[in-house]
């Protein structure tokens, strides 16, 4: 066996860091869920400002969904793990 | 029902004056939410690793819309990613929502006519509240314009009772998340804190 250094594929950083289509996370309006409380949530686990979380509620309430957040897919399972706990009805798809 | 919301006191406590029927028909309430969330369970003869991690091998999408409705599918357009995702994730949702209802029932148990609340109690209520206006909601059939419908419901309706219970919860999860969210309300708050 040789010792010549063994080329290695280099990883495309640019894809790892920046992956083409990132992944979404959507809220979907519901007939329950009350308008202050999903403003709440996007308050609390996300930190948006109290315009933005009310922007997105009434997004979710008028267009039937929002994106509320977007980056790798775990992130985006995080958060809709996240939503779900708070009763929020949520998926992730890629960003096409 | 109940004229009483929560509130936020002078000094930052968050409190709900309620009635000794009140407190026992919300007691009730979340008694049948724990039994409705609660895994039927072979949980115990489960691989004791994938226990530990919270792995449900035998999760699955329920045919109830209520509980369809409380553990939804996270992917719209992927049934097999979903599937996996239910695997990894509801055990452990179903054990969040046991573990704020059992706290609401906590502060039930132990409230008088002023049930006072610390934050992470409120949110405990906050999502039990949430839970229980979700299942109700399904049950009712509850819309984005049939509201007024429901109030039109003669007394003897089978849904009548059920619905004014939905309507006094969702009263009671406004006013949380006001309390909560709201500096403003305490400044109109005539109910002091003793």
């Amino acid at each position: 066996m040789g010792t010549a250094p063994v080329e290695l594929e280099r990883p495309d950083v640019e894809s790892v860091t920046a992956p083409d289509t990132p992944w979404i996370t959507l809220v979907w309006n519901d007939p329950v869920n009350l308008m202050s409380y999903v403003t709440y949530v996007f308050m609390t686990h996300f930190g948006y400002s109290k315009e933005k979380a009310e922007k997105l509620m009434s997004d979710v309430h008028h267009e039937g969904r929002a994106v509320v957040s977007s980056g790798s897919r775990e992130e985006m399972e995080r958060d809709v793990t996240a939503m779900h706990s708070y009763g929020l009805w949520a998926t992730l798809q890629k960003d096409d | 029902m109940a004229v009483h919301g929560f509130r936020r006191s002078f000094t930052g406590r968050i409190y709900l004056r309620t009635d000794t029927a009140e407190r026992s028909i919300l007691t009730d309430l979340v008694g049948q939410l724990e039994e409705f969330v609660a895994p039927d369970d072979d949980w115990a003869d489960a691989d004791p690793l994938a226990r530990m991690v919270g792995i449900d091998p035998d999760a699955e999408r329920s045919d109830d819309p209520a509980l369809a409705r409380l553990f939804p599918d996270a992917y719209s357009d992927d049934e097999e990613a979903s599937s996996e995702f239910r695997r990894f994730t509801e055990r452990s949702l179903r054990d969040s929502k046991l573990a704020h209802a059992a706290t609401v029932r906590a502060t039930l148990v132990r409230s008088g006519d002023k049930l006072v609340l610390n934050e992470q109690e409120a949110q405990s209520w906050l999502g039990t509240l949430n839970d229980l206006r979700l299942t109700l909601g399904s049950r009712l059939g509850i819309e984005e314009d049939n509201h007024d419908d429901f109030l039109e419901l003669p007394e003897d309706d089978p849904l009548f009772a059920l619905f004014h219970v939905y309507d006094w919860l969702t009263f009671l999860q406004d006013t949380l998340v006001r309390a909560l969210t709201s500096l403003d309300t305490q400044l109109l708050d005539s109910d002091l804190p003793e």
